[in-house]
């Protein structure tokens, strides 16, 4: 295998964009092209959920290689659930790496916002298991609290950990200019005070209001190229190192323990064996907090801390931006939002970002290991990337 | 023969029972305080509404300007029975809610608008201002519209209005919905918060002066920014189209 890296990255606000699906690929695919210094491309994987249902558009791959103007690249739309921008990555990493391509831009993007809150907890509901979990009502929220309640129970954990991931990535988002939200919260205020139980209502129990992350719009785009191709861009040098990818039952219930998350597990030790990397020589990470217990879980199961104990390392501040190791400085998908085919994308975005030592005042202190997780389905598709920074 | 015509167009205010002011802590775990305002306030707050005119997202444009009339008609005493509550952290203005009183026992609600989002700020003032008609002007029923989706989201779904579609709304002239006492009832232990008396301090600086919102609308960074990327404040789509079209690239 070929080695592969980092040409250029763009991204866009997360927010309500009022802009057509396909212009919302392609503006931060614009970016990445500008980034890397480069106009041509000899392929495109666009990485989206929902085109189809939310937005009436369909082979949006098709619609974004032409408003680009790289025709006649191939084009492709990888659909992976909210693990599809990962999922595109691996494709376009797939892709370099065996020497079927040297240039392949992959641009993740979603507009959810299109339809009401509602529809859109509807339509990422239909991930779920159609005639096990779909028709009694399931919707990713309701899966996060039932496996949240289980988590607490065998873990000790409290709905106050929960919250010290929400007021830590919040108060990260504050620090990026394409966060979604830009509003910080204090535990006082969505927990101890009179009001916390109206500021921060159950959404399921044992989940708040402040626990998820919000439905946004967005987009980001990576650019993955050959050594070669490396050699003529004129920015730091960010090698894709490893690539992991696991799947495990869709049904949640069918799972031996439903509080191991053996996707993730698999997942990241493929993409560290990978990379010849283990868990400790990771400086920053991304990882999928659409739900606050999931940044905690996933930070145990990818091997950061022991299992159970994710939430120790977070009340010691080991996970702070000026932490040990930070995760999701962005402000993650809860602070920075979730446009869900854009996920994945996005949080190689941030990596790249934080290894090249260009995040402005989020930046950790000299990170060379950066590592994301991306979580499809409730656990059941996971993709884990491992990124380096090398010479220059 | 010399007619005051003044005296004909001014309406004659019936006496309203003023809303006691409240305060409650906001997730950010700042201290918001609704109080009532007078006539003398409202140009400060006008001041503060006026950005919001030319913000096209959410309905802020149309429910500013509307805002913006209902409370200098207030000032210049073009409307009958109307009051005026906001809410200030700090000072600051964050949200401005209205409405009137039809007859002793009905109520109009004329608007919420929040000038900092994601706090609740909305929701909140609104809850009181439902306090003030229910509890305090002693209306049995509110009628209620509301422009926007999450208005719809805030007003219709949570507290689960009633439809009195065949009566029009002041606004407009749409369908009405209603808050009756029974739903504020139950509303009360959810959605209605709020600590009295408002700590003397708190207060005396909320009424010193009705501070500016920190973080105001920006007007577009240029044309094609405001038809392209109106919610977008980093303006990626301006930037990118600029690269493609070979200009200059500035994050304007
Ligand atoms: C309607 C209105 C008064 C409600 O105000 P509010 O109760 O303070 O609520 P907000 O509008 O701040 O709530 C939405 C915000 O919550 C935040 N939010 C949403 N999901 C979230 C989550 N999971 N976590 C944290 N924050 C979240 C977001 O910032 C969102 O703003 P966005 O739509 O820009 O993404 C206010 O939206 C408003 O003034 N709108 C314009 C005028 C209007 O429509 N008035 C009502 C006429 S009837």
């Amino acid at each position: 295998m070929r080695d592969v890296y980092v040409g250029g990255i763009g991204i866009t606000t997360f927010t309500r964009l009022e802009y057509p699906l396909s212009e919302i690929a392609a503006y931060p695919a614009m970016m990445a092209l500008k980034d890397a210094g480069i106009r041509d491309v000899d392929h495109l994987y666009v990485a989206n959920m929902g085109s189809a249902r939310v937005n009436h558009q369909t082979a949006l791959a098709s619609a974004v290689v032409d408003s680009l103007s790289l025709t006649p690249a191939g084009a492709a739309v990888i659909e992976n659930g909210p693990a599809s921008g990962a999922s595109a990555l691996k494709a376009g990493f797939a892709a370099v790496a065996s020497g079927l391509h040297d240039v392949v831009l992959v641009s993740g993007a979603e507009r959810m916002r299109e339809v009401n809150n509602l529809e859109a907890t509807d339509f990422v509901a239909t991930l779920t298991h159609p005639l096990a979990e779909y028709i009694y009502g399931v919707t990713l929220p309701s899966h996060a609290a039932m496996f949240t309640r289980l988590y607490m129970e065998k873990y000790g954990l409290t709905e106050r950990h929960l919250a010290m991931v929400a007021v830590k990535n919040q108060n990260n988002a504050m620090l990026n200019e394409f966060a979604h939200l830009h509003q910080p919260i204090t535990i006082e205020g969505i927990l101890d005070s009179p009001e916390a139980m109206t500021n921060n209502p159950y959404v399921a129990e044992p989940l708040r209001f402040f626990d998820a992350c919000p439905v946004s719009d967005g987009g980001a785009a990576v650019i993955l190229v050959s050594d070669d191709v490396a050699k003529t861009i004129d920015r730091p040098l960010i090698r894709l190192a490893g690539v992991g990818q696991a799947t495990d039952t869709h049904a949640v219930h069918e799972r031996e323990e439903p509080t191991d998350l053996l996707a993730v597990r698999r997942a990241a030790a493929q993409s560290f064996e990978m990379a010849g990397l283990r868990p400790e020589d990771v400086d920053v990470a991304e990882l999928h907090d659409a739900f606050t217990i999931l940044e905690i879980v996933e930070s145990e199961e990818v091997g950061f801390f022991p299992k159970g104990e994710g939430h120790v390392a977070l009340e010691k501040g080991e996970t702070a931006i000026d932490g040990s190791l930070p995760i999701n400085p962005s402000g993650g998908l809860k602070g920075k939002g979730h446009p869900v085919g854009a996920t994945g994308v996005a949080q190689a975005h941030e990596i790249v970002t934080q290894l090249r030592g260009e995040a402005g005042d989020r930046q950790v202190d000299g990170p060379q290991v950066g590592f994301t997780c991306n979580f499809g389905g409730f656990g059941n598709n996971v993709v884990c990337l491992t990124f380096v920074r090398e010479g220059r | 023969m010399a007619v005051d015509l003044e005296r004909i167009l001014r309406p004659v205010d019936n006496p309203l029972k003023p809303f006691e002011a409240k305060y409650m802590t906001l997730a950010s775990g700042e201290n918001m305080v609704v109080r009532q305002i007078d006539r003398d306030d409202v140009p400060d707050v006008l001041r503060h509404i006026e950005p919001l005119l030319h913000v096209e997202r959410d309905f802020y444009d149309v429910v500013a300007a509307r805002v913006y009339a209902e409370l200098l008609a207030y000032y210049r005493h073009r409307m009958q029975d109307e009051y005026v509550l906001v809410a200030q952290v700090d000072g600051e203005l964050v949200a401005v809610v209205n409405g009137r009183e039809v007859t002793p026992g009905l109520g109009m609600s004329l608007h919420t608008i929040a000038l900092r989002r994601g706090l609740r700020v909305g929701a909140h003032a609104f809850a009181a201002k439902m306090e003030y008609h229910i509890d305090t002007l002693g209306h049995q029923e509110v009628l209620i519209v509301a422009e926007s989706p999450i208005g719809f989201r805030r007003w219709m779904i949570e507290y689960q209005l009633e439809k009195r579609f065949d009566t029009p709304h002041e606004l407009g002239g749409v369908p009405s919905w209603a808050l009756t006492k029974e739903l504020f009832d139950r509303a009360r232990s959810t959605l209605v918060v709020g600590r009295r008396p408002v700590p003397p301090e708190m207060l005396a600086k909320a009424e010193a002066k009705i501070l500016p919102p920190s973080d105001p609308p920006t007007p577009p960074a240029d044309l094609l920014a405001a038809t392209r990327s109106l919610y977008d404040p980093t303006a990626t789509a301006l930037i990118a189209q600029r690269t493609l079209l070979g200009g200059e690239a500035d994050n304007a």
